[in-house]
């Protein structure tokens, strides 16, 4: 009977937060499709192009609709994108998922290597900064840290392009090879870029779990433990991790939105096709409907993430239930 | 912290006394020069159009510090704003939260890119569009202090005394919000300035005839392998602004708030 109530009140509770995200995902919507009507001179006009004549003007505006009126628009454009139509590319005249589809593999790719990579980095450095805290291992890992916050993504790419591609000429200065195409191609032309993107990620959890571990060896049931004779690792791995997980957790999350931010970035220093790429390129052309349904992605990507973080707490901590 | 004070004020002269620092035009041509190395006539050497990278640089943390401090200011102003009236008004607060969220769930850059591409980009529309993804955090942050306080004895005692609501704003909710927004206020300070440099490095953000180190970047990338140096100067200077910024920043709340110290 317990049981039972707690996967009911479990369930609900899922149900509640994804309820809770379709304001959210309204308001982004809202804003991107406010985007394409807010930018300077007429929409048709601007997606016609420079070069076009009055008579395609019109037919783009019929086309599109644009001359309906405004909240008539908006759901035409939320009823094409439940149904997964993104609309079509102006410049490249293709369909908008397409795209997305052809860019995806690397971004990807990418953005998995560089979370397994800070992750498996820097919760052992928290937990070591945290374990010798007030030594010089714990300064260097937090100097360590704020410099990783402040050098800015693309220069530590050209450092590192620098020293391992130019200088030692180890690794390729640029571009991607996907896994399709051999393993060991793939590994060595992601391993730079995924660095460089790693490095702020890396700073931020590691000082949050240094933070949170510090403030776990404190408390009373990690004593207990010591107490009882166990051995230290078995007292950071068990107690202080598990219980410190929360905000870790947390901040992982946060960082997706840092890890979309990098990629565009990190994808434009390495030369990757991805959607990071696509996306600047869209926005500097005015390519609307792809910045329209990237934007839309990207953002739903990030409220799915953090939904699952939240689900992870009650998981991680039990003591939480909303 | 007084080394992020420190290193920051450093900055600060280099902005503000560039024209004094052996530095030539920063725009001016120079095509005979064009891409030396440094030396002894051009410290950083110069870039593909024989432009002193030193100067450049130098003229370059103008911008940088001038978007930095704008933007810590203005999304403290306006969170501020925004966060105290959703903390007090029921109504507007579920709407307010709601186009938050929202704002927060779009990566920073690319609003800031399709902002600027709304309306061209100019240095007051980068530090805009710079600001605008800062400032949902700043009103969460004053939010949560706004609910806290709101629920505090002596503000009950304060209302059943008949004290209006502006005067318990200012007497009461505000003082409890500078320190943390102080401390906020550098972090966006920090990341307002390497978001400036991306924008720009992309070619999203200052305009080309104004030298910003995002910009200067931008125009050494086809020439990387020959010519390092264009970008890694103003990368460092870059680097060294944020670190100052973050420091300042880690110390300002090491001293405000001692609490949060003693684990950070």
């Amino acid at each position: 009977m317990e049981q039972a109530d707690g996967r009911g009140a479990m369930l609900r509770f899922i149900a509640h937060r994804l309820l809770a995200t379709i304001p959210v995902v309204g308001v982004v919507a809202l804003f991107v499709f406010l985007l394409l009507h807010l930018s300077p001179g007429d929409p048709a006009t601007v997606i016609a192009g420079d070069y076009a004549s009055p008579a395609d003007v019109q037919r783009i505006r019929a086309t599109l609709g644009l001359d309906d009126p405004l909240p008539i628009q908006f759901g035409n454009w939320v009823g094409r994108l439940l149904q997964g139509d993104l609309g079509i590319s102006i410049f490249s005249n293709l369909p908008v998922s397409r795209l997305i589809g052809q860019r995806l593999e690397p971004t990807l790719l990418l953005a998995l290597v560089t979370i397994t990579l800070s992750v498996a980095v820097a919760v052992p450095l928290g937990v070591l900064a945290a374990w010798k805290s007030g030594t010089w291992i714990d300064r260097a890992v937090m100097i360590f840290a704020v410099v990783g916050f402040s050098v800015p993504v693309f220069v530590l790419g050209y450092i590192l392009i620098f020293v391992f591609s130019l200088e030692f000429k180890w690794l390729p200065v640029q571009g991607y090879r996907s896994p399709a195409d051999g393993l060991w191609p793939f590994l060595r032309h992601i391993i730079l870029p995924a660095i460089t993107l790693s490095a702020i990620y890396i700073a931020l959890i590691a000082r949050i779990t240094r933070a949170s571990v510090l403030e776990v060896l404190e408390e009373d049931y990690v004593r207990t433990a010591r107490a009882k004779g166990q051995s230290e690792g078995k007292v950071l791995m068990f107690h202080a991790l598990r219980n410190a997980a929360v905000p870790i957790v947390t901040v992982i999350g946060i960082g997706v939105a840092l890890l979309i931010g990098g990629v565009v970035v990190t994808e434009s220093v390495y030369n990757i096709p991805g959607l990071g790429r696509l996306v600047v390129d869209a926005i500097l052309k005015r390519d609307y409907p792809i910045i329209q349904g990237l934007i839309m992605m990207f953002s739903f990507v990030y409220i799915l993430v953090n939904l699952v973080v939240d689900i992870l707490y009650t998981l991680l901590d039990p003591r939480i239930r909303y | 912290m007084v080394l992020g004070g420190a290193l920051l004020v450093l900055m600060a002269a280099m902005a503000a006394f560039a024209p004094w620092l052996f530095t030539t035009d920063p725009i001016q041509l120079n095509p005979i020069e064009r891409l030396r190395p440094p030396g002894a006539e051009q410290w950083f050497g110069t870039d593909m159009f024989g432009r002193d990278i030193y100067s450049r640089t130098v003229y370059g943390s103008r911008i940088s510090l001038a978007v930095g401090l704008a933007a810590a200011v203005l999304s403290v102003a306006i969170g501020l704003l925004i966060g105290l009236l959703s903390g007090y008004v029921r109504l507007l607060d579920a709407i307010l939260m709601r186009v938050m969220d929202g704002l927060m769930a779009i990566p920073g850059i690319l609003l800031a890119i399709a902002l600027i591409s709304l309306s061209g980009a100019s240095l007051g529309t980068v530090i805009i569009a710079i600001t605008i993804p800062e400032i949902p955090r700043v009103v969460r942050l004053v939010r949560a202090i706004v609910l806290t306080i709101r629920e505090e004895p002596y503000v009950e005692a304060a209302i059943a005394a008949g004290t209006r609501l502006p005067l318990i704003l200012i007497r009461h909710v505000l003082p409890n919000t500078i320190a943390p927004l102080i401390v906020q206020a550098t972090y966006v300070c920090g990341s307002a300035m390497l978001t400036e440099a991306i924008l720009s490095f992309l070619g999203a953000g200052t305009p080309p005839e104004i030298p910003s180190w995002g910009n200067i970047m931008s125009e050494g990338r086809t020439y990387f392998q020959i010519s390092p140096w264009i970008i890694f100067f103003p990368g460092v200077a870059l680097a060294l602004t944020v670190l100052g910024v973050n420091v300042l920043g880690d110390g300002l709340r090491d001293t405000l708030d001692p609490r949060i110290a003693r684990k950070m």
